[in-house]
């Protein structure tokens, strides 16, 4: 089975993670939002909850559905590659 | 070091799980309520999408200059989670806009406009690798390159344009409640990333060894 | 750099000498231009009277459908005579290739605009001599951009399948700041109030794509035609 250049690709992975995530935390320093006090209540014209639940819903099944996907065409392709050695040691 | 990606995935799936007890305790934003609470995973996805272009365009501009195979992997893989978690921006984006400003979409919006102008860029990015015919992953890696260029002009030209327009958010600093729970999901999607792009990069390694087989069995 | 300059020159000659004597691409081009401002026209124009900056919006729209045209058309004949083969394999270096190309699009282009351009401003009451430098300018800044990157693309999709939806599908999403600049600057100045500054920040930022992605191509177009 392939495998990619191990340790440096995980260290790259790791250094670009964690500048990202550094960067992202200073930028959003100054962006942001008020929390509710509590006691306040606001006007409802538009109801919130489907939108909130088809968006996470939308974000859950995305994610999920391309790991399926992903575990599904590397299975296939693991096992034709493991046809085609045993073909190509049958022959030699 | 095989068995990192399993172990990343493992780790992002504990950290999604945990996400939405932390979403629903944190206390909602004064004007915009409950909807507003789309953007601790709107946000995140946003980030990693960027994430995701920048890498692409590393690793072409490497195949362009080394031509090593693993760095065109990388690209593919890249690009095709940058459509992914660009998807996701543009869909969660509209649907916290429908209630926050009362628009499904506005041209205003620097950063949603410069999404999908992103977004267009890779998906074009995979179609010119799937009808391009051979010898596109060259030509992928020039419009990886140029797709990655072209995010700063993006943004100004359309900043620009917008300054025209009236303000559509107005936004002001985030309490550390809320932080903590925006920073929790920016590093579960980051760690998801991570997993899905070594994932995918095995992948593209592993279907560009069977055609290699392949040939060598006709041989 | 002047033999690069030069051998550029010798091959955009070239282009043109056999653009002259047959004109298709120059009569096709510019009637198809012509062709999208009456289709757009009927969009834009409401009740006898044209959208607001609908002008400006209508002009690049042209631009940008009949260089893509344009584009496809003279690489195609490139390809069916084999040329652009003989082309890199000739002892200049890749970049007068890529600058040759560009310049003879370049005039091509600029002689369709310089018709296009005035259409317009009789078809939709446009003020083409309130600033006509500013003007020209915008149009040929916007010109380069979206040649120097569609240049670069459709001579390396030449020997790729679906070459001619796949030139679109990859060049339209890269020249979107040459858009915004052009059609926002060339609305600041047919605007009823108009706005030069503005117009020149969109100038200024459009010579700033130019330069820096027509440096990306010629440092691009080696490493990709070396196939």
């Amino acid at each position: 089975m392939v495998r990619l250049r191990g340790p440096l690709v995980a260290w790259a992975l790791t250094l670009v993670l964690l500048a990202v995530s550094t960067v992202t935390m200073i930028a959003f320093q100054d962006k942001g939002f008020v929390p509710v006090k509590p006691g306040e209540t606001g006007q409802e014209t538009l109801p919130a909850t489907p939108l909130v639940f088809v968006a996470y819903a939308f974000v859950w099944v995305a994610l999920l559905g391309y790991v399926v996907l992903l575990w599904r065409r590397l299975g296939r392709v693991e096992r034709e590659l493991d046809q085609v050695r045993a073909k190509l040691q049958g022959r030699t | 070091m095989k068995q990192l990606p399993p172990l990343l995935l493992v780790i992002a799936a504990l950290m999604f799980m945990r996400a939405p007890f932390l979403i629903d305790a944190v206390r909602y934003e004064s004007t915009m309520g409950l909807v507003q609470k789309i953007f601790y995973f709107h946000v995140p996805a946003a980030i990693t999408t960027f994430t995701s272009v920048f890498v692409c365009g590393i690793a072409s501009v490497i195949y362009l200059v080394r031509r090593t195979r693993t760095a065109d992997h990388v690209a593919v893989a890249a690009a095709e989670l940058a459509v992914l978690f660009g998807a996701i921006v543009l869909v969660t984006g509209p649907l916290w806009a429908r209630k926050a400003w009362g628009v499904w979409w506005t041209w205003g919006d620097a950063r949603l406009v410069m999404t999908f102008v992103m977004w267009m860029v890779f998906v074009a990015y995979l179609l010119l690798r799937r009808f391009g015919g051979p010898g596109s992953e060259v030509l992928a890696a020039v419009a990886g390159i140029f797709g990655t260029v072209l995010v700063p002009f993006v943004y100004w030209s359309v900043n620009y344009w917008r300054t025209v327009h009236p303000q559509t958010t107005v936004i002001k600093t985030l309490p550390p409640d809320m932080s903590y729970v925006l920073s929790w999901c920016i590093y579960t999607f980051l760690v998801l990333y991570a997993a899905l792009l070594m994932i995918r990069t095995r992948l593209e390694a592993g279907r560009a060894t069977l055609d290699d087989a392949f040939l060598a069995l006709e041989d | 750099m002047t033999s690069v300059l030069r051998a550029a020159w010798l091959i955009a000659r070239k282009d043109l000498r056999v653009e002259a004597r047959n004109r298709e691409i120059a009569y096709t081009t510019l009637f198809f231009a012509m062709a999208c401002v009456l289709v757009f026209a009927f969009a834009f124009v409401v009740e006898g009277q044209p959208l607001a900056d609908a002008a400006a919006g209508i002009l690049w729209v042209a631009v940008t459908f009949s260089g893509t045209l344009a584009l496809g058309r003279a690489f195609e004949r490139e390809r069916q005579s084999e040329t652009l083969r003989a082309l890199l394999l000739a002892p200049v270096e890749r970049a007068a290739v890529y600058l040759g190309k560009l310049f003879s699009l370049l005039v091509l282009m600029i002689g369709v605009e310089t018709i296009t351009v005035p259409v317009i401003g009789v078809l939709f009451g446009a003020p083409l001599w309130r600033a006509p430098w500013l003007l020209a300018s915008l149009v040929a800044a916007g010109t380069i951009g979206f040649a120097g990157v569609g240049t670069l693309f459709a001579a390396m999709l030449v020997r790729a399948q679906s070459r001619d939806v796949l030139l679109p599908v990859l060049l339209y999403p890269i020249v979107v700041p040459v858009i915004i600049a052009g059609v926002r600057g060339t609305a600041a100045i047919f605007a009823a109030e108009p706005d030069f500054a503005v117009a020149q920040s969109w100038l200024a930022m459009l010579i700033f794509f130019d330069a820096v992605f027509v440096t990306l191509a010629l440092w691009v177009f080696g490493p990709v035609m070396s196939e």
